[in-house]
């Protein structure tokens, strides 16, 4: 490992509260939940963070629940949790299809839902869900609770509203109507991080949402614009086309993107007909 | 066991605990070979620090003390070659359910990455030791 782990300082609080005053009194400091994304940054020595908070064993913010039609994921929910959720598989399974390629097992049970929200990856895969699902971010802080859509939550490449002294709490999901569809493309159905991954719902609004093709995970209002209004697919594409910003990098090419999302697009639509 | 508690559990086990059956590859989550079983759940030792391994299980190689059918079958069949990713293959198999089909096997070794064997001799040991009854 690259980090000299003496140097680095682990704060252990017991509840949720003690950790919303830690980080108010004693940060700034890097919350921990699952680690599989800060120890890869600490292993190649690319994260400088020397202080952190361990909230993994805080089990408040592990429940899922669905209170008065909101389903309520802690943000500690691990990928494995999110596979075998009953409430998951019935409110929000293309969630649970998105947790099912994360990583391999090994991932999927220590990675957690918050945890991929937090880091912030343009690449990672839930993000697109709840970008269609329209989640809401229950943010924590010693002062305050506050809610902030999931869709004004990224406010570029991997920079949000998060505050310093705040935490990702809990992801509510509303009600979603209408059919879900979710596709992830990458170099093989495992441990790889996705090219292009594509989460859509169907219904009289429909609401296609895309990672690996921008700055940050994004929702395709021209897109889903010429949908609703009954575009042909063929127009549909090219609306997307114009509206993705994908990069040529050591995963793929711009070009090969632009022509999978589009493609996805299609294979979304057609297989959510009728 | 006294260490700093965000040293890796992988290097917990390896330099405080001298148990070097633990292997380090990637040292980023993608191959599997650090596998260890935290409280009877597969997890990458090089991304868990020892405060959380603290409290809990944890079960290694050495822990099956040469003794698992999945220890055997992987001698039988050849699904050891240069041996490095053996000990995570190995513990990744041990939580895979009984009776579990091909798929599901593949599903569950799916973070375990081997550069020699080509799997088949894997998944052969593992459907070998899974369908025999034992203790």
């Amino acid at each position: 490992m690259r980090t000299a782990v003496s140097r680095l300082e682990l704060l252990q609080p017991r509840s949720v509260r003690e950790a919303l005053r830690m980080l108010r009194d004693e940060g700034p400091l890097v919350p921990l939940a699952g680690c599989t994304d800060v120890y890869v940054g600490l292993n190649f020595g690319t994260l400088s963070a020397k202080r952190f908070i361990d909230l993994w064993p805080l089990d408040e913010m592990r429940a899922i629940r669905s209170t008065g039609g909101v389903l309520s994921i802690g943000a500690l929910a691990t990928y494995t949790e999110l596979i075998r959720s009953p409430l998951v598989a019935r409110r929000l399974p293309i969630l649970a299809a998105a947790a099912r390629e994360i990583g391999g097992v090994q991932i999927q049970n220590r990675g957690t839902l918050g945890g991929n929200v937090a880091n912030g990856s343009p690449a990672g895969d839930s993000l697109p869900v709840l970008a269609v699902a329209e989640a809401m971010l229950v943010l924590s802080s010693a002062a305050e609770t506050r809610r902030v859509p999931f869709n004004s939550f990224f406010s570029g490449y991997r920079k949000s509203v998060l505050r310093l002294d705040e935490i990702i709490a809990a992801i509510e999901v509303p009600r979603v109507d209408g059919r879900q569809w979710f596709r992830k493309v990458g170099t093989r159905a495992a441990q790889a991080i996705s090219k292009v991954v594509l989460a859509g719902i169907r219904s009289d609004r429909p609401r296609i949402a895309l990672g690996s093709v921008a700055p940050t995970v994004i929702r395709l209002p021209k897109t889903e614009g010429a949908l609703a209004s009954g575009a042909p697919i063929e127009e549909a594409r090219r609306v997307l086309e114009g509206e993705i910003r994908p990069i040529d990098d050591l995963r793929s090419t711009a070009e090969y993107r632009r022509r999978v999302s589009a493609n996805l697009l299609e294979r979304f639509w057609r297989d959510t007909a009728g | 066991m006294q260490a700093p508690p965000m040293k890796r559990l992988l290097d917990v086990l390896r330099e405080e605990c001298g148990l070097t059956g633990t292997k380090e590859g990637c040292g980023e989550g993608e191959c599997g070979a650090c596998t260890v079983l935290l409280d009877g759940m597969p997890v990458n030792s090089c991304l868990i620090p020892f405060a959380q391994a603290q409290g809990s299980v944890v079960t290694t190689i050495e822990g099956l003390e040469g003794r698992h059918p999945l220890q055997d079958a992987f001698v039988v069949e050849g699904g050891a070659q240069c041996g490095i990713c053996t000990p995570g293959m190995i513990l990744a198999a041990a939580a895979i359910p009984r009776g579990a089909t091909l798929d599901e096997i593949r599903l569950g070794l799916a973070g375990n990455i081997c550069r020699c064997t080509g799997y088949t001799s894997i998944y052969r040991a593992i459907e070998k030791a899974r369908s025999r009854r034992h203790r």
